[in-house]
């Protein structure tokens, strides 16, 4: 039976099972049965992509722009410009792609391609509801921090492939700097693996019934998460790789059209998975108020998330190269092998 | 294969920042020679906003030079009126009204606050943070909108006349400049949390570009940037023109002569200049706006040279009169010409983060740099 105050996830879970007890019936083999599961969840999933992304970008005008004394898009399509990047999609799509004379022309093409995929592939393991899950892997979160590691590759083939040298440059900076960020991205969350036993999405979030991380002594985990998450998805203080005002746009500067437009989608599904990341491993994912449907007040905190690395890039300056680099491995690297260390001590004591 | 690489495995890349490149503010062309991050060697080319100003003056009068002087250093317009008239009203012996001074030392120092203004968003965005320039383009705009009620004019005044200036201040002049100098005070406070004080900016800024003072002197920089290494030189101060020593202000200087003194002492100055503004409405009586000039203006046959501080620095014209109604030479010291050359010097062994940081907190201005 379903009930109205019942979450997506528990929708999506009595339809799986309508849907199995119908092949029963008809006898239907179980490998077909799982094909159209899945790829049932994997429309939905590529549907919810593509609006996150309209709105994270319309997000983020709305809010550099409330910070920066202005309103935004005030005009397209009526209430608050809400359709300006639409416009703007439809506008980078009727756009001419130019590939430079003297550039890799495939390796210039599949570029864009290569940091968009892997940023979709993280979205199969974040956990929006409570069986709301593409796969709920035993591995998820290393699925997710594998993939996110393919998209220094693309950047670094963008900036090669166009054979201009704030491309060279800005493929060079991203390629040492996300490299030197993902090891404290990834023991910032080792620690709440070690709490919890488990590197399964939905144990992680089972384990913060009663008290999110974020409360207990992986707050400093957290901390260093969203520091090596900024980094990791190039925003602001840690945008060295397009650095407008050094590197023109560094590694996109000779992109055009659609596929400068998959650069640009990556990099705002790339904050949303690190922002929804944040939120399974420190707030809680779906937990929250049982009057709240689960993927509500996951989508909610994730936004917070959201808007917090928004904060940070219309108020901080960016960081240097060198001290980039002093900063990530002299302090960040250290410190999180010392959260790791004070968890192990939490662990003994508590346990 | 070149040679280099037979020999060492390593390559020198060049790198042309500019002319159209978001940070060169303008049209500056930087030739970078680089190994990997790091400038061997930079060589500003310039001259691609050139037009020929100290030629045109000569085929214009005395008057009209005034409004050419706009087009120099086209943020700070006041102070290049200001370089203007003093050559011909010196050379005449005219003796300017009262309250015409007062009005050109409250319009340059309004100036200077703009035009620092500029500075502190346009140094903002180079170091990567967006959000200072809308703050400070918002103070920028109460002060144009003051010299619209004035001269009509928000970028090209041409408000200064030999003898005076062209018209008189509007009723809620006075008024207005008083509501804003209330309202700027607080705004410094802003800034200072906003970028001054954090720690990513202070790291971008501090110890980089340092300029020392014997440096800063054989470069013969002026304004903010020669301050910001220690040297108290200020022509306000030292070469006292108009009514300038009349007020009570102090000279803000830096001691390490970097980048972040060098923007310090840009945000001290406009706390001075407010002062200097009170300080002037509160001495501005009713009077004369301009002195009796003939229509034709001759100065007699000779040669000077009248200096003013712009906001940039040194602002000086040297000019010859062979007592017609034209100059006979009209030669434009600009302050931002001069402050550029040292940058050849400095960029050398700096990343290129460090290229526009130190290109950002020299301040200069191309219209004036190639004239």
């Amino acid at each position: 039976m379903i009930y109205a105050s019942q979450s997506l996830g528990d929708l999506w879970a009595w339809a799986l099972n309508q849907f199995a007890v119908f092949c029963g019936w008809l006898g239907i083999p179980e490998v077909i049965r799982y094909t159209v599961e899945k790829g049932a969840y994997a429309v939905g999933l590529l549907v919810f992509i593509s609006l996150t992304a309209l709105v994270l970008i319309y997000m983020e005008r709305k809010v550099s722009a409330h910070m920066q004394l202005r309103y935004g898009p005030m005009w397209t399509g009526g209430w608050h410009g809400w359709s300006q990047t639409i416009a703007d999609m439809i506008k980078l799509l009727l756009k001419e792609d130019v590939i430079p004379d003297k550039a890799d022309r495939w390796v210039h093409r599949i570029a864009p391609i290569v940091i968009f995929v892997p940023s979709l592939v993280g979205f199969l393991v974040i956990p929006f509801d409570k069986y709301l899950i593409g796969a709920d892997l035993n591995v998820g979160i290393l699925i997710i921090f594998g993939f996110s590691s393919i998209a220094v590759l693309s950047i670094f083939m963008g900036g090669w492939a166009s054979n201009n040298k704030y491309t060279l440059l800005g493929g060079l900076r991203s390629a040492a700097q996300m490299i030197s960020y993902e090891l404290p991205l990834v023991l910032s969350v080792l620690g709440v693996v070690m709490t919890v036993g488990s590197l399964k999405m939905s144990d992680i979030v089972m384990a913060q019934k009663d008290v999110w991380f974020l409360f207990t002594p992986n707050f400093l985990g957290f901390i260093i998460y969203i520091i090596a998450g900024t980094a990791e998805v190039n925003r602001t203080p840690f945008d060295i790789p397009e650095a407008e005002s050094e590197l023109v746009s560094g590694y996109n500067t000779e992109y055009s059209g659609l596929k400068y437009g998959f650069f640009m989608l990556s990099e705002f599904t790339n904050t949303f998975i690190i922002s929804a990341i944040a939120a399974t491993f420190f707030m809680g994912g779906w937990n929250g108020p049982s009057w709240l449907p689960g993927i509500v007040s996951f989508l909610a905190k994730t936004y917070l998330i959201v808007f917090l690395l928004m904060w940070f890039r219309w108020t901080f300056p960016r960081f240097r190269v060198d001290r980039l680099m002093d900063f990530g491995w002299k302090f960040l690297l250290p410190l999180s092998f010392f959260n790791i260390l004070m968890i192990a001590v939490w662990i003994l004591v508590t346990k | 294969m070149t040679e280099q690489i037979k020999n060492t495995g390593f390559e020198e890349m060049t790198l042309n920042m500019g002319p159209q490149h978001p940070s060169t503010h303008g049209v500056l062309h930087l030739l970078l020679k680089m190994d990997g991050e790091v400038i061997t060697e930079a060589r500003p080319d310039i001259g691609y906003l050139h037009r020929g100003m100290e030629k045109l003056a000569e085929k214009r009068t005395w008057g009209a030079n005034i409004a050419l002087s706009d087009r120099w250093d086209y943020i700070a317009s006041m102070s290049n009126n200001f370089a203007a008239v003093l050559g011909p009203e010196k050379l005449m012996n005219i003796t300017v009204p009262k309250r015409a001074e007062y009005i050109r030392v409250i319009m340059a120092e309004l100036n200077r606050i703009a035009s620092h203004l500029i500075f502190f968003g346009t140094y903002g965005i180079d170091i990567g943070a967006f959000t200072p320039f809308f703050y400070a383009f918002r103070e920028r705009e109460m002060i144009l909108d003051l010299y619209e009620s004035v001269c009509g004019a928000r970028l090209t005044y041409n408000y200064f006349r030999i003898g005076g200036v062209s018209a008189d201040l509007p009723a809620d002049f006075v008024p207005g400049v008083k509501s804003f100098i209330d309202y700027f005070r607080p705004k410094l406070k802003e800034y200072d949390t906003l970028l001054s004080t954090n720690p990513i900016f202070m790291d971008r800024t501090v110890g980089v570009g340092n300029i020392s003072k014997e440096e800063a002197i054989d470069w013969a920089l002026s304004g903010p940037n020669i301050r910001a290494s220690g040297v108290n030189f200020d022509i306000r101060k030292d070469d006292a023109y108009s009514v300038y020593n009349e007020f009570d202000f102090n000279i803000p200087t830096g001691k390490n002569g970097d980048c972040f003194d060098r923007y310090m002492v840009r945000m001290n100055e406009m706390k001075e200049s407010a002062r200097i503004i009170e300080q002037a409405i509160e001495k501005l009586e009713p009077g004369d706006i301009i002195a009796k000039v003939a229509k034709v203006v001759r100065p007699p046959a000779g040669e000077i040279y009248t200096h003013v501080e712009a906001p940039k620095g040194e602002l000086g014209v040297y000019c010859i009169s062979d007592g017609s109604t034209l100059p006979y030479r009209y030669k434009v010291r600009g302050p931002s010409f001069v402050n550029l050359a040292i940058l050849q010097k400095m960029l050398k062994g700096l990343k290129i983060a460090d290229v526009v940081a130190v290109l950002g907190s020299i301040d200069i201005v191309l219209g004036e740099v190639d004239r």
